[in-house]
């Protein structure tokens, strides 16, 4: 029965936009998520087909609406459009929306990738639009959990393929041959036994007036005949990028714009009583200045004191001179050290036990050793590069947004709530994001930006500060892991027991986002006894989804915790670790989501492999190696480090091996994992955010500081190459490279680091 | 208030009714409309607002527009000679596919060209040393540094 824990959703944290509804409104919490009856895939599909035959399509881009109405019909000739995400112009523009936010993540690339693959057209001629928010027409449209690539993978190839097989139709019937003689290649429909070949552009009338066939009845094409996907294929914005192109939330610009800021409590839920409203209202360029009530509601609108000014810096001037007496008898009080002690002193008592397979005590009693080991991180903010920022324009009774967003469904329900103002009278435009890591699945500026908006008769570019970007975040939680583990006379693991802390949200007593703990993290299903105690702290302090949430921490605690096991052993490592999975076998439910022991194998040996595992280093230099499954993807690392003798740690190399299944975009891909295994040691160095009096400390790059580039190590990646469906790649590069990362610090030194960031044991990364 | 004459990307703009210690970042992204250049901390320690005082590399958000008034200044949107004819630069970046969200390129290729114009050929450390200021949250610092060697002519050099 061992195996029972491992059947459970090993992704507790992948429906975000569903706790972004703060369970008070469930429905627009499903239809967010995309899973509400409003209209299941096939349907979708089969509609948007229909109105695609004289549907004028609008598309968004980059914040400016796009009629392409003016395109539609040319002289007669009709643009081919089967759905939501394809338009094929009878002068041969063959146009792909990218339905998701991009927030660096690469999906207004991959994602049309994924059309342009099986409407078998060269990449070179298609031209991606953002498209626009419309849950009915596009599904859920969101960044996050990784999600983008294994929701989106089959209904957009049914994109592709469906109108691709209309195009065929439509040459069948010009030639009078059966369809299932000819081919598509590369924009041309052919017939291999005359040689004909009529372009899509040149059929694109003709398609347009056939019937949409079922999505469910086309055929994908195999993947030995891909000729787009796994390439190295460059963002479709760089150009726009490199040239300072206005892309982001931040560039937005309208005609008549004010700018605004709103000054919250540092305190978090913290209230205005009142304020020096006339003195503020009096600085230069300020148009106007009040007080916003909020709602209070966990990730929708803190109460605070908008400015409203001519110029960013004139709201930020005026900011200085804002005096508020705020009431905090609603706030947080909580300071990071009282937590901490408190916490100390739960785990290292016994505690409800949430989890509990075979026998721990028995383990214990029967072991040959025994080791204890108690870990601890600390909270983190996102620091998204672009700060948070909105802009809104309350006209004709509708609210508009232009907002970096990566959960843009989300807004409508949460400002119709907050505002009153109907879901439908609500626009979303997508912009780019600056950086999203799970920051912005929670739309609070958005909801800021509205607030002020609906006062104020003008557009309005609501900005935050880096200041109030970090002391107003959702936090990635802090944790503490009072871990034991048994090595039995064999030298095998025949133990683990996490007696840990679950901070809960005080609003709703659930665990706060990201702070779930469960005995399926621990991924080494051969452990014949396991129990997870659970102590449990109320929070008021604010937390989000933090790149691969739970596994981002808890990775880093089990991942060395079983190094230290295996050590106390005497064993190997990697032969110790690979001993954790077992035989190769998919457990559970045997779905994507469950673990599948002959992928983490494959990875584990195959990171070993490249990591020169083994292989004899000099005096000072440490190997360590880690593995972890999350968001679906599977990941090991192999990391290479010199520690000096006043602990400077030099990370020299990173070896990745992935199975995400197939992968989409190589550049994208290695980018994404490029990217985790800096934050991860980033992160690691000396980030931590303290809170006194429910107020954050740390304000800005000085005293957050993210890796610089002097410090970042060569990263070298392999992907396995694997028949599963593909998986997102934002978030499972993370989470083993911390522990694999200190592992070798260990190796290196003799030194077991058990508190993050290493700062606190005296290392510091160069 | 005062009025400010700034050389921008080689055009005389006129900024009129401006507060003087206004940073150079919000006169260029608020008064001016040239919202390329970027706003990451307003102290001067992450470099996404970096453009170019005189040809060399500043931090425009610690910059105040007075201390610029008559002086030259070059922002992302004037680092290439014309739009057919990118810096080496921008092409590297778009080659090595660098950006993720993008948002602090602009500053990192402004501080490359500045690095790069006073040493066409740097070496690792070089570009390490010369980068160091510039944040990317994201973590693409290995393509960055392969983007500027590959601008520099280095070649696969790395």
């Amino acid at each position: 029965m061992k195996n029972d824990i491992y059947s459970y959703d090993l992704i507790p944290d992948v429906d975000m936009p569903a706790e972004f509804a703060n369970h008070q409104n469930r429905r627009a919490a499903r239809e967010a998520r995309g899973d509400a009856p409003f209209m299941p895939r096939r349907q979708f599909l089969k509609l948007s087909g229909i109105a695609g035959g004289g549907l004028v399509l609008a598309f968004m881009m980059a914040g400016r609406s796009q009629s392409e109405a003016a395109h539609h019909k040319t002289g007669g000739q009709k643009t081919f459009s089967p759905n939501a995400y394809i338009q094929i112009k009878p002068d041969g523009e063959i146009v792909i929306a990218a339905k998701n936010p991009e927030v660096g993540q690469g999906v207004k690339t991959f994602l049309p990738m994924i059309i342009a693959e099986e409407l078998e057209v060269p990449w070179e001629s298609v031209t991606v639009v953002q498209s626009e928010i419309d849950k009915d027409r596009f599904g859920p449209q969101s960044a996050g959990g990784s999600q983008s690539t294994p929701r989106n993978w089959t209904p957009l190839r049914q994109a592709g393929a469906v109108a691709r097989t209309m195009l065929i139709n439509a040459a069948a019937a010009e030639w009078g041959v059966s369809a299932g003689s000819l081919k598509a290649d590369q924009g041309f429909i052919v017939n291999p036994k005359n040689g004909k070949k009529i372009s899509y552009a040149d059929l694109a009338s003709k398609a347009a007036t056939l019937d949409v066939p079922d999505a469910e009845t086309v055929t994908f094409k195999e993947r030995s005949e891909y000729k787009l996907l796994g390439k190295f294929i460059p963002g479709v914005d760089n150009p726009d990028l490199v040239t300072g192109k206005p892309l982001f939330g931040i560039d937005q610009t309208l005609p008549g714009m004010v700018y605004a800021v709103l000054v919250k409590c540092p305190s978090f839920y913290g209230k205005v009583k009142r304020a020096n409203l006339e003195d503020v209202k009096n600085m230069p360029g300020v148009v106007d200045a009040f007080i916003v009530d909020g709602n209070s509601v966990d990730g929708e609108l803190s109460p605070g004191v908008a400015i409203v000014a001519k110029s960013t810096y004139e709201a930020f001037l005026a900011e200085k001179a804002l005096q508020v007496s705020w009431d905090k008898s609603e706030a947080s009080n909580e300071s990071w050290g009282d937590l901490k002690e408190l916490a100390l002193d739960l785990t290292s008592k016994p505690g409800p036990v949430a989890e509990e397979t075979g026998d721990m005590q028995a383990a214990i009693d029967g072991a040959d050793k025994v080791v204890d080991g108690f870990y601890t991180y600390p909270f983190l903010s996102h620091s998204n590069l672009e700060p948070q920022n909105c802009t809104a324009w309350f006209h004709g009774g509708k609210m508009e947004f232009w907002a970096p967003t990566q959960t843009p469904q989300a807004i409508a329900g949460a400002v119709s709530r907050i505002l009153g103002i109907a879901e439908e009278d609500i626009i979303v435009n997508q912009v780019r994001g600056g950086g999203g890591f799970g920051r912005r699945l929670i739309n609070d500026f958005a909801c800021e930006a509205a607030a002020v908006a609906h006062k104020v008769d003008a557009p309005v570019k609501l900005m935050w500060s880096r200041e109030a970007d970090m002391a107003h975040d959702f936090y990635r939680v802090g944790g503490f892991h009072n871990m034991k583990g048994t090595i039995d006379k064999s030298g095998k693991l025949s133990g683990l027991q996490d007696r840990t802390l679950i901070f809960t949200n005080k609003g709703n007593g659930r665990p706060v986002r990201g702070g779930n703990i469960r005995a399926g993290n621990i991924q080494a299903p051969e452990i014949p006894n396991v129990r997870i105690e659970a102590h449990e702290i109320p929070l008021i302090v604010p937390c989000g989804w933090w790149r691969a949430p739970t596994s981002c921490s808890v990775a880093w605690v089990f991942q060395s915790f079983i190094h230290e096991m295996a050590t106390a052993a005497g064993r190997d490592h990697l032969e110790f670790l690979l001993e954790q999975y077992g035989e190769p076998r998919w457990l559970g439910k045997q779905t994507s989501r469950d673990f599948n022991t002959e992928r983490a194998i494959n990875v584990t040996k195959a990171a070993a492999k490249k990591g020169n595992w083994g292989k004899k280093m000099k005096q000072g230099q440490g190997r360590g190696i880690a593995f972890y499954f999350s968001h679906l993807g599977y990941f090991a690392e192999v990391a290479e480090v010199t520690v000096d003798s006043s602990n400077n740690v030099k990370v020299d190399r990173v070896v990745v091996a992935a199975d995400c299944g197939i992968l989409l975009n190589k550049s994208g891909g290695e980018n994404q994992v490029e990217g985790s295994v800096i934050d991860a040691i980033s992160t690691m160095a000396s980030q931590e955010i303290t809170f006194e009096e429910g107020a954050v400390k740390e304000q800005n790059f000085d005293d957050f500081p993210l890796l610089r580039m002097p410090s970042q190590p060569k990263i070298e990646i392999e992907w396995l190459t694997t028949e599963h469906s593909p998986t997102g790649l934002g978030e499972p590069a993370f989470p083993p490279a911390t522990a694999a990362i200190t592992n070798a610090i260990f190796e290196a030194t003799g030194k077991r680091i058990r508190t993050m960031p290493i700062s606190k044991d005296g290392f510091r990364i160069v | 208030m005062a009025t400010i004459q700034i050389n921008v990307n080689g055009e005389s703009r006129e900024i009129s009714d401006i507060d003087p210690t206004t940073p150079l970042l919000w006169a260029l992204r608020d008064h001016l409309g040239m919202v390329g250049t970027k706003f990451g901390c307003g102290k001067g320690l992450c470099g996404a607002c970096t453009v170019h005082l005189n040809g060399t590399a500043i931090r425009s958000c610690s910059t105040p527009v007075s201390a610029v008034n008559g002086l030259n200044v070059t922002t992302i949107e004037g680092l290439a000679h014309d739009e057919d004819h990118l810096h080496p630069l921008q092409e590297a970046w778009m080659e090595h596919d660098v950006p993720q969200c993008g948002y602090c390129q602009a500053g990192q290729m402004m501080n490359a060209a500045s690095l790069l114009a006073t040493n066409p050929k740097p070496s690792d450390s070089d570009i390490d040393n010369a980068m160091a200021g510039n944040i990317c949250r994201c973590g693409t610092y290995q393509r960055i540094r392969k983007a500027i060697h590959t601008a520099a002519g280095n070649g696969g050099a790395a």
